[in-house]
């Protein structure tokens, strides 16, 4: 009975703050809905009994992404009137685009593969289960290949993201420091025992 | 309690759920506000003064006085500031490292619930306390708010990794994500068998990081009274701010909590004998909070201020590559006769 | 080798632990806090606080109005108005010092030549309003006809120096 209401609630809010995302004007609270969007869908997963993907989709997702997405949002100048010059010029390839998006959707999504009759509602699991035991055994075994190449073309994605960013520049100086914890007081300082001038 | 059950019928368990979040939650508060004492006090006698000791007796009730000073202070919303946002980001800041003792465990008994993936549950959570910062700095409409605000969270973020790589090692020797599980696995000897001992260079990362999370000196570029004003807080009066201020010191707790448990063996006394083995577990976990408090405290009135630069070299050039370097060698180690943990 | 070492003393903190002993030993120090309402550090008896005026020991007052310390006064405090009284004397009739504005350098002393006009030991003393920190030639005589004993007192160990 609570379980039910909760998923209500949860999915009014997921749904509502979704459609925040698209509509809000200001564009940091687009992304705010967005944060909002995350957490409700991390509580559905929760209800599912997949609590790690739930905790780390608030990890992940709200925890870093939406926090980088909202540093560059919020250092945007976005000038609104601007934005919004020939909304009605672009507004049949908009359409039509959207309509094909929709269709997609429908083909994809459609009651033939998701309806309710195509997914089984899911068994409650025994009180000693271990969601998180369990997809470890799974990507560590079954899915072992297919988990290590996608963390190699991660791992390369960094390093080219990285690689494409650096620059040199030759006249910008930076401290050492590995140098710096290297110094001593021998190196720097030499004590001089003086004759005292009467 | 059965009386009541009865009483309330099926809204019994929400209400008694209530009731142990209260019971959670109020010590918490208190123990906050006297953090605040204590640091006052402690830096004062590091400094060689005495610190607050005009309210109540030897500064007692300092706390009380502080709280009913910002209460009946005005709350000033600067001009062009998003009210909603302003007023709702210190809530966004403090409500995470609330919900996070959720899951802390006092003892094997004393703790609000039991969940699996507790260790993975306080990362997520913790990692939404930055978003009190962003929003409040940019809420406030401000350039220096907003500098700060950036200066902040991405100290923030950085520091995360190292923090969340500190405890993979944890898990990795504990085998389990589940607090109390990582603490029975410190049980055996004294405290020689807790996790300190193997996981020596990630418990200083841990610690450092934990510094550095909760933006405390000698981290605090976000703050810089010298530099940047106050930093993500400084369009913030009365109780807006002070629940930003407790919110930091709420953090504090907890990551001292969260270090004690993980690596200080949390209940688990020194030594497996008589007159350690007599003190209740529950005051030896205190003990270890209260000792990694004052180590915060400490370290504030010793070392200056990093600059901005050295604290981004420090987490991404050091201590990643140490932790993961050390994830290697336990891994290695594990698999040697000689892993005794 | 002397690699290794340095590598140890950076990664073991030893430096950061050095200065922690520092201060941790200063946490067990006496502590030098003067507290203040109870206890006060000394004071010379060239303090120069609030400021007064003196008189003759037969009550008359000493200042004549010559305003030198108007004229020496660098922060511009002193307002002095005079007028000659019927026995032929040239007395003040408004002496009044802006202590908002004063930086008590003590330079009105110093150019009195009737060493009327003194700076006592008084340091505790505040207003609600900035009005009430200008003190009138009343006021100022009367805070040095309540503390002539210690001003006398404290001319009187200066006087070898001047």
């Amino acid at each position: 009975m609570i379980e039910t209401l909760v998923f209500y609630f949860f999915s009014a809010v997921l749904i509502l703050s979704s459609l925040a995302v698209i509509t809000a004007r200001n564009p940091v609270h687009s992304a705010l809905f967005l944060v909002l969007a995350f957490f409700t869908a991390a509580g559905l997963w929760l209800l599912l009994e997949a609590e790690f993907l739930a905790i780390v989709l608030v990890l992940v997702y709200v925890g870093a992404v939406m926090v980088l997405f909202l540093f560059v949002v919020m250092m945007l100048d976005i000038n609104i009137p601007k934005l919004r010059e020939g909304i009605w010029a672009w507004l049949p390839f908009g359409a039509l685009l959207a309509i094909v998006m929709v269709v997609e959707m429908w083909i994809v999504l459609g009651s033939e593969r998701f309806g309710l009759a195509g997914v089984i509602a899911p068994e409650g699991h025994p009180v000693g289960y271990s969601n998180t035991k369990e997809l470890g055994r799974l990507i560590y075994t079954q899915y072992v290949y297919p988990f290590e190449i996608a963390a190699v073309i991660l791992l390369v994605a960094i390093v080219s993201a990285i690689a494409l960013t650096l620059r040199r520049r030759k006249e910008t100086k930076s401290q050492l420091a590995s140098e710096q914890l290297a110094a001593h007081r021998q190196g720097r300082v030499r004590l001089v025992s003086m004759k005292r001038a009467d | 309690m059965d009386y009541f059950q009865d009483l309330l019928g099926p809204a019994w368990p929400l209400i008694w759920t209530l009731v142990k979040i209260i019971v959670l939650v109020l010590p918490i508060l208190g123990a906050v506000a006297y953090l605040t004492l204590a640091e006052r006090k402690v830096i004062g006698y590091i400094q060689v003064r005495i610190g607050p000791n005009r309210v109540g007796p030897r500064g007692f009730l300092q706390p009380i006085a502080d709280a009913v000073k910002v209460l009946t202070k005005e709350i000033i919303i600067p001009s062009g500031a998003n009210k909603f946002l302003f007023v709702t980001a210190p809530v966004l800041a403090i409500a995470p490292a609330l919900v996070a003792w959720a899951v802390v465990p006092f003892s094997p008994e004393l703790l609000l619930s039991n969940i699996d993936a507790g260790l993975l549950f306080i990362l997520a959570i913790t990692s939404m306390g930055v978003y009190g910062v962003i929003v409040g700095g940019w809420a406030s409409n401000s350039k220096y708010a907003f500098l700060g605000a950036i200066r902040s969270s991405a100290q923030i973020v950085s520091y995360e990794i190292a923090m969340g790589f500190a405890l993979v090692g944890v898990l990795m020797v504990s085998h389990s994500l589940n607090l109390g599980e990582i603490v029975k696995g410190q049980q055996g000897g004294g405290f020689w068998s807790w996790y300190f001992v193997p996981l020596f260079p990630l418990f200083l990362v841990y610690l450092i990081s934990g510094v550095a999370e909760t933006n405390r000196a000698p981290f605090d570029v976000a703050e810089g009274e010298t530099e940047i004003v106050a930093g993500f807080h400084v369009e913030y009066s009365g109780m807006t701010f002070s629940v930003f201020y407790l919110a930091e010191y709420a953090n504090m707790i907890l990551v001292s909590a969260l270090c004690a448990l993980m690596f200080l063996g949390g209940w688990l006394p020194p030594f497996n004998f008589a007159p350690f083995t007599w003190i209740p577990g529950f005051l030896w976990l205190l003990a270890k909070i209260a000792f990694l408090l004052f180590v915060f405290l400490w370290i504030r009135a010793t070392f200056p201020r990093y600059r901005y630069d050295q604290i981004m070299r420090l987490g991404w050039k050091v201590f990643i590559p140490v932790t993961l370097v050390w994830i290697v060698v336990i891994g290695a180690w594990m698999q040697t006769p000689f892993w005794l943990w | 080798m002397k690699w290794l070492k340095d590598f140890f003393r950076t990664y073991l903190l030893l430096e950061l632990v050095q200065g922690m002993v520092l201060t941790g030993r200063y946490l067990f120090a006496r502590k030098i806090t003067v507290q203040f309402p109870e206890e006060k550090t000394p004071q010379s008896n060239r303090f120069r606080g609030l400021h007064a005026l003196r008189r003759y020991p037969n009550g008359e007052e000493r200042c004549i109005a010559c305003k030198l310390c108007e004229a020496v006064c660098p922060a511009l405090a002193i307002t002095i108005e005079s007028e000659q009284r019927n026995d032929g004397t040239r007395r003040t009739t408004r002496y009044d010092i802006d202590l908002s504005k004063c930086i008590y350098c003590g330079f009105c002393e110093e150019s009195c030549p009737v060493d009327s006009i003194v700076e006592t030991r008084i340091l505790e003393y505040h207003a609600e309003k900035r009005s009430e920190l200008i003190y009138t030639k009343q006021m100022l005589l009367a805070i040095g006809d309540k503390n002539e004993a210690q001003i006398a007192a404290d001319r009187a160990l200066d006087a070898r120096y001047r």
